[in-house]
């Protein structure tokens, strides 16, 4: 600020708060600024995880005020680490989790390689890749589950179409183990796109001076590739697996437009276990334990994982 | 002039104090045909009490998540409540709703002059006590469609009779019904292929459960044994219950439409509409909706009662619900004045009319009513046959438990019959501890 501006500025300050604000330091003004920021975390980060975690010790139910509420200890935590479904829909997150981040990353960066070439219609293209991702979870399961149909849905003709294999003859929502594919696959679908534009963001950062001096050095473009794109996009694609990881982890409506967690529980993301433990169940202090270990295991991989992270960026 | 100014003054305080007296009142109920009936019913209403009516209608999948949430919050949202059979244990025991004993009693509504089943699956906690939580306001079952005109194809019925050796008609038994299932599996009618049966196997909410269980009854299941509560083994279990849900599988996996393995009641409408189905397993709701449609309207379906088991036992899935008045209300008299208002047996008769299903006696029991529509014999004899699922307050962890094990040996496939009664025994049983019933 030039030193006209601030004489502008100290001048058009009333007298009367200009004489309130006088003496106040630099230290008092940054707290005056933060505190309400830091109430507000308090208040909808903090305190409601301190409760969550005080409720997990008990036997709460929401629906159930007039019960005694009783301290169990880790009761809340022993049974559900023991408990078969949760190792189950646990496993089902994984395998939705590391699929989905598998091939969103390879096609998401293969499709950013190449809309990053200067071609006619670039943008155009870059425009219909994002469409999906602009549409809500619940309505891309609605529109993928009519595309799943047997009898009438475009999906299963296109496999007949390749394949031969008579459309009516198998459901890919009802199938034990096509099921979970399926969710795979919208998802990728959908969110594909975001990571496609995160690596893009990644390929343009990329001074363009670095690859005419491997061209003077004659380098092939495989090794460009090998040893400027990818090593420099990789701060960005690790971003994108972090973005995506963590909203994976707590996919929800997708999954239950879709299959509804079933065919039996293929497709029970611990989220939809959850919400039935929280919301239909009502066990309030069992779903509290539930949460503070998802919690955990979240926080715990995305901590390492941004270590690393910031190991790549600093290299 | 000064008897004029006066008499103004009575007018003008006479509204006011009209206006004092007239409340808002919000009804809550699921989003579907008989809530815009009772809208339309509700009008008379508004006109007699002055008081004014609102509506908050939730689809049927998120009904129970929606309100019960209002109800377990303490909500203000809801005078009213058409809640569902399954949540009187609850609120009840939680004090969501109030006590309508005094008020039966003081405005003498008897419940004598409801369907027994629909008192006892609607209104009463404990079950079988007279203590009242609702009056039975939608009388509703699980009972089947079926195109009555590809029945009567005379090529049809020649095909049939000769390869079972019985006419093609409405079934007795459930084998018989499967028999008509298998018979016009994939057949090619008018040029289309059409299929079977359509039943229940929606996962998310309660789906199969009402569909499996309309089946196990007649084969035997009993959810307790009647000389001692919530002791299930043997009876949840039993050897006639493993044949039932075996039964149920083999009819999934023989004559439902491709693609039908997470379908309730909607899925089940459209099936039947669209004429891929010769049998449709659904509430009873639906029936009103099928007798005019365009497409099976009409002559084209016929309606029939669950079949009988292989041992000639006869029940049925319960649905339906009464309304209660919300305890966390603050215009309780108001709301108890629209139950007045709908117990009347003139407000029942047009309820039916509108294509509400009554539960008054004098209604369902009038000599007219069995002819009133091609449904309503069907409709009578299902609600004599009626049982329902547990309406325990853990009601909703029995449910999700037994969804899990249906849903995971009929449509996916996993386990034995024997196996899937057996986990659900000991998850119910483990709910129950929870309970403290044991």
């Amino acid at each position: 600020m030039s030193d006209h501006l601030v004489q502008r500025v100290a001048s058009a300050t009333p007298p009367k708060l200009a004489r309130r604000i006088r003496g106040v330091s630099d230290r008092t003004i940054a707290w005056l600024f933060v505190t309400p920021t830091i109430f507000l975390l308090l208040a909808v980060n903090i305190f409601p995880l301190i409760w969550t975690i005080r409720l997990s010790l008990t036997n709460f139910r929401t629906n159930r005020p007039n019960n005694p509420v009783e301290f169990v200890g880790f009761d809340n935590y022993r049974k559900i680490l023991t408990n078969p479904d949760t190792w189950a829909s646990l496993q089902a997150t994984a395998h939705f989790l590391i699929w989905t981040i598998v091939l969103q990353v390879v096609i998401g960066f293969t499709l950013a390689y190449l809309i990053n070439k200067k071609f006619r219609g670039n943008d155009l293209w870059t425009t219909l890749i994002v469409l999906p991702m602009m549409l809500s979870p619940a309505v891309v399961g609605n529109f993928w589950t009519f595309l799943y149909q047997p009898q009438i849905g475009l999906f299963n003709y296109f496999i007949e179409f390749i394949s031969g294999v008579d459309p009516a003859s198998f459901s890919m929502i009802g199938d034990v183990s096509l099921a979970p594919w399926t969710i795979v696959l919208v998802d990728t679908w959908m969110w594909t796109p975001f990571v496609m534009l995160i690596c893009l963001a990644g390929l343009r950062s990329i001074p363009p001076s670095i690859y005419e001096a491997a061209e003077c050095d004659r380098a092939s473009k495989w090794r460009q590739f090998w040893t400027i794109t990818l090593p420099m996009a990789l701060p960005f694609l690790m971003l994108a697996v972090l973005f995506r990881g963590i909203e994976n982890f707590k996919m929800f409506d997708l999954v239950v437009q879709l299959t509804g967690g079933g065919p039996g529980a293929t497709t029970l993301l611990t989220s939809i276990d959850l919400k039935r433990e929280a919301f239909e169940k009502w066990r309030t202090g069992f779903a509290s334990a539930y949460a503070v270990i998802l919690f955990v295991t979240v926080f715990g991989l995305a901590s390492i994982y941004v270590k690393a992270l910031n190991k790549v960026k600093d290299r | 002039m000064l008897t004029r100014a006066f008499l103004a003054a009575v007018v003008a305080l006479g509204f006011s104090a009209g206006a004092a007296q007239a409340k808002d009142l919000t009804l809550c109920w699921a989003a579907w045909d008989p809530a815009n009936a009772l809208v339309e019913l509700s009008k008379e209403y508004e006109a007699q009490s002055g008081n004014k009516m609102h509506f908050e209608f939730v689809p049927w999948t998120s009904f129970a998540d929606r309100m019960l949430n209002e109800l377990n919050s303490g909500g203000k949202l809801c005078d009213l409540m058409i809640g569902d059979s399954q949540w009187i244990g609850g609120a009840a025991e939680n004090g969501q709703y109030i006590k309508l004993n005094d008020f039966f009693d003081a405005n003498k509504i008897k419940m004598d002059d409801f369907i027994p089943a629909t008192v006892v699956g609607y209104s009463e906690w404990p079950k079988n006590t007279p203590n009242y939580w609702a009056l039975p306001a939608f009388g509703d079952v699980v009972g089947w469609t079926y195109r009555k005109d590809w029945f009567a194809r005379p090529e049809l019925k020649t095909e049939f009779k000769a390869k079972y050796g019985h006419d093609l008609a409405v079934p007795a038994t459930f084998d018989e019904l499967k028999q008509i299932a298998e018979f016009f599996q994939n057949r090619d009618i008018d040029g289309k292929k059409v299929y079977g049966a359509s039943i229940y196997t929606e996962r998310g909410s309660e789906g199969i459960t009402m569909g499996v269980m309309d089946v196990l009854y007649s084969y035997g299941f009993k959810y307790e044994n009647p000389d001692k509560p919530y002791d299930m083994e043997g009876f949840v279990n039993s050897a006639n219950a493993v044949k039932g849900l075996e039964f149920y599988k083999s009819l999934y996996d023989c004559c439902v439409p491709p693609g039908s393995s997470n379908g309730y009641m909607t899925e089940g409408v459209d099936a039947f509409k669209s004429g891929q189905v010769a049998m449709q397993m659904n509430f009873a709701f639906t029936w009103p909706g099928f007798n005019t449609d365009a497409n099976v309207g009409g002559d084209r379906t016929g309606y029939f009662a669950n079949p009988a088991g292989p041992n000639g036992e006869k029940f049925a899935q319960l649905g339906g619900q009464g309304i209660s008045v919300v305890a966390a209300s603050d215009k309780q008299d108001a709301a108890l004045s629209y139950i007045k208002w709908f117990a009347q047996p003139s407000v029942q008769a047009k309820w039916w009319k509108l294509g509400g299903y009554s539960a008054l006696r004098a209604v369902v029991e009038d000599p007219g009513f069995a002819t009133s529509q091609p449904y309503a014999q069907t409709f009578l004899d299902s609600m004599a046959i009626v049982k329902d699922f547990w309406a325990e307050p853990s009601y909703a962890t029995l449910l999700q438990s037994s969804q899990k094990w249906f849903h995971d040996y009929v449509v996916a496939g996993n386990g034995t019959a024997k196996q899937a009664l057996d986990g659900l025994v000991a998850d119910w049983h483990a709910t129950f501890e929870e309970d403290g019933k044991y």
